[in-house]
């Protein structure tokens, strides 16, 4: 089995509100997962409950073989499974008091002991990765949003991730700073990682996507290749999102 | 009648020594007092927002206690109601810092929790998300944050407390106050030795304000 991420009827609710309906999915890894769908549609749900950001009532996860169990059951494995799945949020969420390369030396240092000399020269290297280097003294409020992003990438990607979740990592970008971010993790994908990603941003969905997944309040109602959910879409529900997102 | 006063400058001056010995009372009550303030603010702040009703009760009802009654109460509750209680004298200089940390306590508890509570969600799951656990995520991420914007806050509250130190003339300890009132039931010159008492308080919070500036500034140039 070369599943990596695995969910399998899964249900969450936010209070009486039924966010996620019997969700069944399945990443190889490696793979490229882009989900798409309307606002609220709970996608972003979805993706959080992948890492534990939210917990789920019924069903099952598996990362990575490390099984997480509903609410209430055993959590054990969640220090695992985040040590695996690296996550990048909408609002980047840098940490503000620290420099950027404090920022990405954090995680190595408190929760795999790393050396300090060695997370240093790990920062290094993801800066000039994401092609920063010299904003590594800087704090995150002296950074424009595309390259706090770009931190936020090289900060998830020190703790050597198997899995990568972005959620929606380009919408609180001014337009001329998305490119340079979807250029990053165009990259991570041609590497071989293995990406979740929940994205309005319609044309690259189509070009970095293994595989694309429109849900519906809560429901896969469609899955497939990417030219064939754009070019073809099947369900209804699936042809009138698409019409009006890719109409403008 | 007209008021035959004149300021008697001599007095005031010769006053100075006297007084002066209240000044490291007043200054032990405040800082060990706030100290501990500090101490059972962060513990009682955190408390009231905890996730367990258990937890987060018994720290309110803390909260509610020591806010909602008068300092001068609590201090002669605890100078004079408290050895029934326990058997003993307690020494005033003890219940003055005793009376200043529970009560700061109280005021520094909603500071923090305030503090906490300003900071963005999204931080806390950051850190969960990069792999920390719930308490290295608030230590290292979400309190430095929250310690910056408590400092105005924590400011005022100890230069209040600074000034509540002077109730506490009434059980006897030698602060700046009672330092007074001896002085002046010997010579009679009230007008000359208050003005001195109250420049005494306005040097010690002047200083305490300046060096809150200077922090706060410090802190705002990398946020």
């Amino acid at each position: 089995m070369t599943h990596i991420v695995q969910l399998k009827r899964m249900n969450k609710y936010f209070g009486k509100l039924h966010v996620l309906k019997d969700i069944d999915l399945a990443v190889e890894a490696g793979e490229v997962v882009v989900i798409i769908g309307a606002s609220g549609s709970g996608k972003s749900t979805l993706i959080r409950c992948v890492n534990g950001l939210e917990e789920y009532e019924s069903g099952h996860l598996e990362v990575d073989g490390h099984k997480l169990a509903p609410k209430g059951g055993n959590q054990e494995s969640l220090a695992e499974i985040r040590k695996e799945v690296g996550m990048v949020f909408q609002q980047f969420n840098l940490f503000p008091h620290l420099s950027v390369k404090k920022n990405i030396m954090l995680a190595p240092m408190k929760v795999k002991s790393a050396d300090k000399i060695v997370a240093n020269a790990t920062a290094d290297r993801l800066l000039e990765r994401v092609g920063i280097s010299d904003q590594a003294d800087k704090y995150p409020s002296q950074l424009s949003g595309g390259q706090q992003q770009r931190v936020a990438i090289a900060r998830a990607l020190a703790m050597e991730p198997r899995v990568m979740l972005f959620d929606e990592p380009t919408s609180a970008l001014d337009p001329e700073m998305v490119g340079e971010v979807l250029d990053v993790i165009r990259e991570l994908a041609k590497e071989g990682m293995t990406m979740m990603v929940v994205t309005h941003e319609m044309g690259f969905a189509r070009e970095v996507a293994d595989r694309v997944i429109y849900i519906h309040e809560g429901q896969i109602v469609e899955e497939g290749k990417p030219d064939d959910v754009f070019d073809n879409p099947q369900n209804e529900r699936t042809q009138a999102f698409l019409s009006r997102v890719l109409a403008h | 009648m007209e008021s035959q006063f004149q300021f008697d400058w001599q007095a005031a001056i010769d006053s100075i020594p006297f007084l002066a010995k209240g000044i490291p009372y007043t200054l032990m009550i405040s800082f060990g007092g706030l100290v501990i303030g500090f101490l059972l603010g962060i513990l009682f702040g955190l408390l009231s927002i905890n996730k367990h009703w258990y937890l987060r009760w018994p720290a309110t009802a803390y909260i509610e206690i020591f806010r909602g009654t008068p300092i001068l109460v609590q201090v002669l509750f605890i100078f004079y109601g408290l050895p029934d209680l326990i058997g003993g004298p307690i020494d005033p200089l003890v219940a003055g810092i005793a009376a200043i940390a529970l009560n700061s306590g109280a005021y520094i508890s909603e500071v923090v929790r305030g503090g906490v509570q300003s900071i963005d969600r999204g931080q806390t799951e950051a850190g969960l998300s990069l792999g920390l656990s719930r308490t290295q995520s608030f230590w290292s991420i979400v309190w430095p944050q929250a310690f910056r914007r408590m400092i105005p806050p924590l400011g005022n509250q100890a230069i209040v407390s600074i000034k509540d130190t002077s109730l506490f003339s009434v059980i006897g300890v030698g602060e700046l106050v009672r330092q007074g009132q001896v002085y002046i039931a010997n010579t009679f010159t009230a007008f000359e030795v208050y003005f001195v008492v109250a420049l005494m308080y306005l040097a010690i919070t002047l200083s305490l304000s300046m060096v809150l500036r200077y922090m706060e500034k410090r802190g705002r140039a990398s946020v």
